[in-house]
């Protein structure tokens, strides 16, 4: 038993002496709450070898033609990068990283967590922000190593026939980056349509259909609709993996890289701002 | 103005430890300031111009039927909710200016309302962390409320009473001035009902605020030292227990005594209205307006036998009643 003397006499007993309020601690928790559901490593294992492994498939598919194609066809490079970021992967990629963002924020709100963190943590932003940093983190991570693994592992198989493609072609390092930050764009973007919409089902279908289905709605034949199509982080990936230039004039608009770079940064923002406005005007 | 109290080392104890300036109960500041509270989720009045304080070093009860406010209304107080007129502080700032929570309340309000899939360590680790607490806290408070053996199971296997305690842990992680309840012991079995009663008295002996809403007036009788009682939103009592349970009843203390006539004469003089019931030879009297220890004392001075003296305890159940009986949100048979 402590004896406390020279107390003055405020009739309630006073908080303990609080440290400042760290935006780190916030980011920890979020990692912990991360980490902590068991069905985070196996999502994350499996979509990284899904990936990973749709490179290889798609580089081996290439490697066993090779004799078949045209003289045309067997020029180097020419499905290099796309073997190395094919589409079943990475749209998949998409898939997974936005549904576990929308996730991220859909579990509190559904199982009613979140106002136990809110009364834990009643600035309600910075939970949202520690949220889509450690999303940002662990998917840019992810992204990263998935991408290289994937550029890697293709481009050995490809050596075969010397067709493969440089690490140190510019194009290859854009190709490179984009792949490795489509997932945590995706995963903001996901984030983002959690914390509006709240609901499970609601939100995984809406993320899904936002990234994968909404793009190819939008046909590249006219200037209006084609601008829409390449105002999508789908499409933005799509150009920023091509190794060649798209010749104008034949009668299709092709998205700018620098469009296609400023879509890429423009959908996580707008959605994490967006989730910023909300989560302080209404009621949890 | 800064009204909240001073900060002090030794409130950084773990909650055994005597919160060290526990002032007389009635003469203290409120902690927590409800002033003209409204909330309207639009035609729909859930919380209507409600005010009440309530003080530290006591338990509260904060009684209503099911759909009366309080949930609304605690929600409000700890910033959930926004609400459409009037204020809700806690130690004279809304909760909401602070950003980080634990240190200054701990709240349960839906012991249901955790993630399935996270260990209850787990659990407290996150929320322990937001609020730079250290570590060694979450197994502090989880011996606290009984649960050191379940520290790695899942919370989903859990059982509501097991979740309740997860959640008065929750609460108490950050040894908090005020803590609030929702309904915390529904789910409980007999022994977790015991502990809990207990526990919140203790917390209340510290010198803390504990604000304990509840439908069911039978959880309070042992428990709280003063009532908030709300029904359709609005205030409908706020005040003592004893002075609540002797509202609003014709049966407050039976006395058996075979002086019946001498007693019945000087518990009238003291004020209180008196009815013999019972049968010949076994005569019983049912006194009103005067407690069972100011009856005892009476009967003492005037040297007059008694041989019963029993609080009715449905009389607090009963003034509920009859004070809520207007206010009922949901009633069977009676199509509104």
């Amino acid at each position: 038993m402590t004896t406390l003397t020279a107390v003055p006499p405020t009739g309630a007993a006073a908080p303990a002496a609080e440290p400042p309020a760290r935006f780190p601690d916030l980011f920890a928790a979020e990692w912990i709450k991360m980490r902590s559901l068991r069905s985070t490593p196996w999502a994350l294992a499996f979509t990284t070898l899904f990936v990973i492994g749709s490179a290889a498939v798609a580089a081996l598919s290439d490697y066993h033609n090779q004799p078949h194609y045209s003289a045309l066809g067997q020029r180097p490079h020419l499905f290099a990068l796309g073997d190395a970021f094919p589409p079943a992967g990475y749209l998949t990629l998409m898939l997974v990283a936005g549904s576990i963002g929308a996730i991220t924020a859909v579990s509190e709100y559904s199982s009613g967590l979140i106002r136990t963190t809110t009364v834990a943590v009643p600035a309600r932003g910075s939970v949202v922000l520690a949220k889509a940093g450690v999303l940002a983190a662990v998917w840019t991570l992810l992204g990263t190593v998935i991408a290289a693994a994937s550029f890697a592992l293709s481009q050995t198989v490809l050596d075969g026939w010397h067709v493969s493609f440089p690490i140190t072609h510019p194009h290859a390092l854009q190709a490179l980056a984009a792949s490795a930050l489509l997932a945590p764009a995706c995963a903001l973007v996901g984030l983002g349509l959690g914390v509006l919409i709240r609901h499970s089902a609601a939100t995984v279908v809406t993320t899904a259909f936002t990234l994968l289905m909404l793009p190819p709605i939008f046909s590249s034949g006219s200037r209006w609709s084609a601008d829409i199509r390449h105002a999508m982080v789908q499409s933005a990936w799509g150009r920023l993996i091509q190794d060649w230039d798209p010749s104008p004039g034949d009668g299709f608009f092709s998205p700018t890289v620098t469009g296609s770079w400023v879509t890429y940064v423009a959908w996580p923002l707008v959605a994490v701002v967006l989730a910023l406005v909300v989560v302080r005007r209404r009621d949890v | 103005m800064d009204v909240r109290p001073r900060a002090n080392p030794a409130a950084r104890l773990p909650p055994t430890a005597q919160c060290p300036h526990r002032g007389p109960p009635g003469r203290v500041a409120p902690v927590i300031e409800v002033n003209e509270l409204t909330k309207r989720y639009g035609s729909k009045t859930a919380v209507d111009h409600l005010s009440f304080t309530v003080r530290p070093g006591q338990v509260t009860g904060f009684l209503g039927p099911n759909g009366a406010g309080k949930t609304t209304t605690l929600r409000m107080v700890l910033g959930l909710d926004a609400p459409t007129g009037g204020t809700a502080t806690v130690s004279g700032v809304p909760f909401r200016t602070h950003p980080r929570g634990l240190r200054h309340v701990g709240a349960l309000l839906d012991a249901t309302q955790v993630h399935g899939g996270r260990s209850a360590f787990a659990h407290l680790s996150a929320l322990a962390r937001s609020n730079g607490i250290p570590p060694r806290r979450v197994t502090e408070v989880l011996e606290e409320v009984g649960l050191a053996e379940a520290v790695t199971r899942r919370i989903g296997g859990f059982s509501l009473g097991m979740k309740q305690r997860l959640g008065i842990a929750t609460a108490l992680l950050g040894d908090p001035p005020v803590l609030m309840f929702d309904e915390p012991i529904n789910g409980m079995d007999p022994d977790g009902v015991l502990w809990a009663r207990r526990f919140f008295r203790r917390l209340a002996a510290e010198g803390r605020t504990v604000f304990l809403s509840s439908h069911l007036m039978s959880e309070m009788e042992n428990t709280a030292d003063r009532l908030v009682v709300i029904g359709r939103g609005r205030l409908l009592a706020a005040e003592s227990v004893r002075d609540f349970a002797a509202r609003g009843t014709r049966l407050a203390v039976v006395v058996g005594t075979p002086q019946a006539a001498e007693l019945t004469a000087v518990l009238t003089a003291a004020g209180a209205s008196v009815e013999p019931e019972g049968s010949a030879g076994a005569e019983r009297l049912a006194v009103t307006g005067l407690p069972a220890d100011r009856i005892g004392a009476l009967a003492h001075e005037n040297r007059i036998a008694l041989n019963e003296l029993t609080t009715r305890t449905a009389s607090l159940e009963q003034a509920f009643m009859e004070l809520t009986a207007d206010s009922v949100e949901y009633q069977a048979g009676h199509p509104r």
